[in-house]
């Protein structure tokens, strides 16, 4: 299951750069930080056993959807909105209180997963996981969701240009 | 240290994540940052898909992956056009002040 020193390293930028982006007060370094975050995911993927996914990842992720984001993050102008702690005082102390509430989950989980013991270190037999055998699982007992999944993408797509057009009946109207 | 790495670090790793996500999404008050910590959410929850298909030496959690990806595209598409549509509309994406389904 890979290198604990590369493990470590790798989850330190991971952690890092999703604090960096839950703390940016400009939008866009929050979206870079993210892609930084989806490209240690995709070395994961790699070490993991899972190349093709790693590849999608990328593309998708760090390709198509964080551009997705910077884009309209530019198009509305909106990088330097409200940022984190500049909230009315009345919810000051719920922040406190989430922030605090969620060291809590963090470090009680990892404590009870240390007490747990580790796993066995014996060997992990490698499956075939190239984008053949991949796509065969995907084609085989698969087939109906990925058909479905189109649908779905379909009626994405539908609904994003029917937004889209809201505005311009509305002044027609 | 160990000569491998026990399935319980991914564990861990994915939970700090889906923390820090779920942290995005009730403090920041940009509809933006609030949509990328979704993604760092699905993208923890990918994490750890992978990882115990590895560990299991099982390709479902792989394909699983895909589908998990897939939607998150569809979400982001749409969801990016709420929010444009919304902005047009209130000229913010404040969540503090899209209020108008508030009783």
């Amino acid at each position: 299951m890979g290198n604990p020193l590369l493990f470590i390293i790798l989850a330190a930028i991971a952690i890092a750069a999703a604090l960096g982006m839950l703390l940016s007060r400009n939008a866009v370094h929050s979206a870079l930080f993210l892609v930084l975050n989806f490209a240690t995911i995709a070395v994961f993927y790699i070490v993991l056993n899972a190349p093709f996914i790693a590849m999608v990842q990328v593309i998708v992720y760090a390709g198509a959807i964080v551009v997705l984001f910077l884009f309209v993050i530019m198009l509305l102008g909106a990088e330097q909105l409200r940022a984190l702690g500049s909230v009315s005082g009345s919810d000051r102390w719920q922040q406190i209180l989430a922030g605090i509430l969620a060291l809590v989950l963090v470090g009680v989980t990892i404590i009870a997963l240390l007490q747990a013991g580790g796993s066995g270190s014996e060997a992990i037999p490698l499956i075939d996981s190239s984008p053949t055998a991949l796509g065969l699982e995907l084609f085989g007992s698969y087939l109906l969701p990925f058909e479905v999944t189109g649908v779905l993408l379909l009626a994405a797509m539908i609904g994003v240009v029917v937004l889209g057009l809201s505005k311009k009946r509305g002044e027609d109207a | 240290m160990p000569s491998t790495v026990p399935i319980e670090w991914y564990v861990a790793l994915t939970i700090t994540m889906f923390t820090i996500g779920a942290l995005g999404v009730l403090l920041r008050r940009n509809a933006i940052i609030i949509f990328m910590s979704v993604e760092l959410m699905l993208n923890s929850a990918n994490l750890l898909f992978v990882a115990f298909a590895r560990h299991l030496s099982d390709l479902q959690g792989q394909v699983l992956v895909f589908f998990v990806i897939t939607v998150a595209a569809a979400e982001v598409a749409v969801g990016l056009a709420l929010i444009v549509v919304i902005f047009r509309s209130k000229h913010s994406i404040n969540i503090d002040e899209i209020n108008m389904l508030k009783g």
